[in-house]
């Protein structure tokens, strides 16, 4: 609090002369024993606060202590000296990342607009499919059929991510001598879509098929299971409302349009914000287990990107110049997300 | 008039059914060729020559893995990390939550962004990296040499899920926690004997994420663990993966069966516990979904 002497002071005009404000004095003694009465309060209360603890330091040690450390990657690399006594590089690291001429700057542009690609195209395609899977659901009166198709499509979900890969991966596998490509290569030669040689060397291997691949495994694996927001969403909805637009005339479409559509729509708006959000956020376990350095023009994410010369090279500051940038640019999207969101419906995300 | 409105439903009913079928069929297909290709003869798996149905019937790839210490390690591994993990990530969430559900807490606002914030902002990969490797220094200079207490206690905590459990805390009345403190309940018991029980299907819910998290937990784990012995089951299956389909590794390989038949059988190996505890874990599953919302 700033400290202003006509707060102490004031004019008595009685007497004439400045005398002391009552009132600030106790202001004053209020100010000086707050945090006497918080202690008194947390000490009151102690079981309450304690129980605080374990997640506090939790977050603090693995969440909050390496934003700290993240400081010191920006540090001179000089193996010499010890890390307090290094100086910071100042931008050097974030200059030659964004305007550098070296091959660095090309790569981490490329890694940046690949995560953007790979979330954008996710947004394109892989966002409207739990919604139009939710529809059908909607259409399946049948309660064991429907729960028949759920289990089902919800499956895939439940491997988890290197399980998901590795099926990925040996599915579209290479050919080689003692061995044929893969059971889905095969397919989609037999289909005419690629061509034998290319199934032979392996979609995974080709980075002209990295994003198709990303998205549609991506789409396999979860847009049954996405669909169960929706779907709470489209059995909400009055029986009523069907029939009294049945009634009006309405067909199929003009039902979803006019009450399907507009009831779920609220739902559909926050997933959007959300998905949104995360823009900048891809899964880089997913990528980092799909890529290999034949497609790392169209598969290279900035987190990846990171972990290659951050983790595998020496040059975190590098590693961490980029991730940062990723990191802040992402979080911005969230907030904003999250602010439109609010505005947008009672519902605030977080 | 009638008549219109049932030729659109039937056509968009047909529509429907048709598409789901084929959606399901891609969901479902990639798993019947996995469990047939493991069991499946050698010639018959290398030269694609099974669509469906398994050929040539063997179980080696099985019983190679069945027999592999490495296997069984990996697992019980993987059970360790999902049950202790879980256990204690759940645990300190509960903890924090119901603090956090208290209003008469102070600073509560600032707890509450100190949560949010990590769901924003995370420092990266590598400053990550420094810091679990400092983390495993420190432990063991305590004498804590089995990198998984690492995996358990320093990862996989997650903000969104504390929320969740907060949210629910809120939701219960204040009149049977004062009840219970006329009684004469502790802090302690308040929190056991009302709050928990009143929110077990959302805690089930948190729970399973947890252990969802734990089980399928790969990145860190890989990074971290360096005794091979320690490596969980997803360590273990990546690494099989990289040495089966390296062509100069499998150059001399002259089992009796194909060597992906290995892969697809660790592949089941990996799913089945999933497979049978499904049924009961399902409803909790959709639970969380539409508990958080937006859980994205």
């Amino acid at each position: 609090m700033q400290l202003n002497v006509t707060d102490y002071l004031i004019f008595d005009e009685e007497s004439g002369t400045y005398i002391e404000n009552p009132e600030q004095v106790v202001r004053d003694d209020v100010e000086k024993h707050h945090w006497l009465n918080v202690l008194r309060t947390v000490l009151k209360d102690w079981r309450l606060y304690l129980m605080l603890v374990p997640m506090l330091v939790v977050f603090l040690l693995w969440r909050y202590f390496p934003m700290y450390e993240l400081l010191g990657c920006f540090k001179v690399t000089d193996d010499v000296k010890p890390v307090a006594d290094q100086f910071y590089s100042g931008f050097s690291y974030f200059r030659s990342l964004l305007v550098g001429s070296g091959s660095l700057s090309t790569e981490f542009w490329r890694a940046f607009r690949n995560t953007f690609l790979l979330s954008f195209y996710g947004l394109c395609f892989g966002f409207p499919m739990p919604i139009i899977i939710a529809l059908f659901f909607n259409e399946i009166r049948s309660n064991i059929a429907r729960s028949i198709y759920q289990v089902v499509t919800y499956l895939p979900k439940f491997m988890s991510t290197v399980v998901m890969t590795s099926l990925v991966m040996m599915l579209v596998k290479q050919g080689s001598l003692t061995s044929g490509t893969g059971i889905l290569s095969q397919f989609l030669v037999q289909l005419g879509m690629i061509s034998e040689e290319t199934a032979y060397a392996g979609l995974m291997n080709n980075p002209s098929f990295f994003r198709a691949i990303y998205q549609i495994s991506g789409i396999w694996e979860g847009a049954g299971y996405d669909s169960i927001v929706f779907f709470a969403a489209i059995i909400a909805i009055a029986p009523t409302s069907y029939e009294a637009a049945q009634i009006d005339g309405a067909g199929k479409l003009a039902q979803m349009k006019y009450v399907v559509l507009p009831s779920i729509l609220s739902t559909i708006v926050i997933m959007l914000i959300t998905r949104i959000g995360s823009l900048l956020n891809v899964g880089y376990e997913k990528v980092l287990l799909l890529y290999n350095p034949n497609t790392y023009i169209t598969a290279d994410v900035v987190s990846t990107f990171a972990n290659r010369y951050g983790i595998g090279n020496t040059m975190k500051g590098i590693a961490s110049a980029a991730e940062m940038m990723n990191n802040v640019i992402g979080m911005l999207l969230v907030i904003g997300a999250n602010t439109i969101a609010r505005k947008a419906s009672d519902v605030s995300l977080y | 008039m009638k008549r219109r409105l049932e030729i659109s439903e039937l056509i968009f009913k047909i529509i429907s059914y048709t598409l789901l079928t084929a959606f399901a069929l891609c969901c479902l297909y990639p798993f019947l060729y996995t469990i047939s290709a493991s069991i499946s003869g050698k010639h018959a798996v290398e030269y694609n020559e099974l669509i469906l149905f398994p050929k040539d019937i063997q179980f080696d790839a099985f019983s190679r893995m069945f027999n592999n210490n490495m296997f069984w390690n990996a697992y019980t591994n993987t059970l360790f990390i999902t049950f202790y993990g879980t256990i204690w990530a759940l645990g300190v969430s509960i903890l924090g939550a119901y603090a956090l559900s208290k209003k008469r807490l102070l600073f509560r606002k600032g707890f509450n962004f100190f949560l949010v914030f990590t769901m924003w902002f995370s420092a990266g990969i590598v400053p990550q990296y420094l810091n679990y490797l400092a983390t495993k220094r420190a432990f063991n200079a305590v004498g804590i040499m089995d990198d998984k207490w690492l995996v358990v206690i320093a990862m996989g905590m997650a903000a969104m899920n504390i929320i969740l459990l907060r949210n629910s805390f809120e939701g219960v009345p204040s009149e049977i926690e004062e009840a219970a403190i006329v009684d004469g309940a502790s802090e302690m018991q308040v929190l056991w004997r009302v709050y928990i029980p009143m929110s077990k299907s959302i805690i089930a819910t948190v729970a399973l994420f947890f252990g969802i998290s734990r089980w399928n937990g790969y990145f860190w784990a890989r990074q971290m663990i360096s005794n091979s012995n320690e490596h969980p089951l997803q360590v273990f299956i990546r690494l099989r993966l990289e040495e089966y389909t390296d062509p100069e590794a499998m150059a001399g390989w002259n089992e009796a069966f194909a060597s992906d038949s290995v892969i697809y059988a660790l592949i089941i190996c990996s799913i089945v516990p999933i497979l049978i505890i499904y049924p009961f874990i399902q409803k909790y599953f959709a639970k969380g979904v539409n508990a958080g919302g937006v859980k994205e």
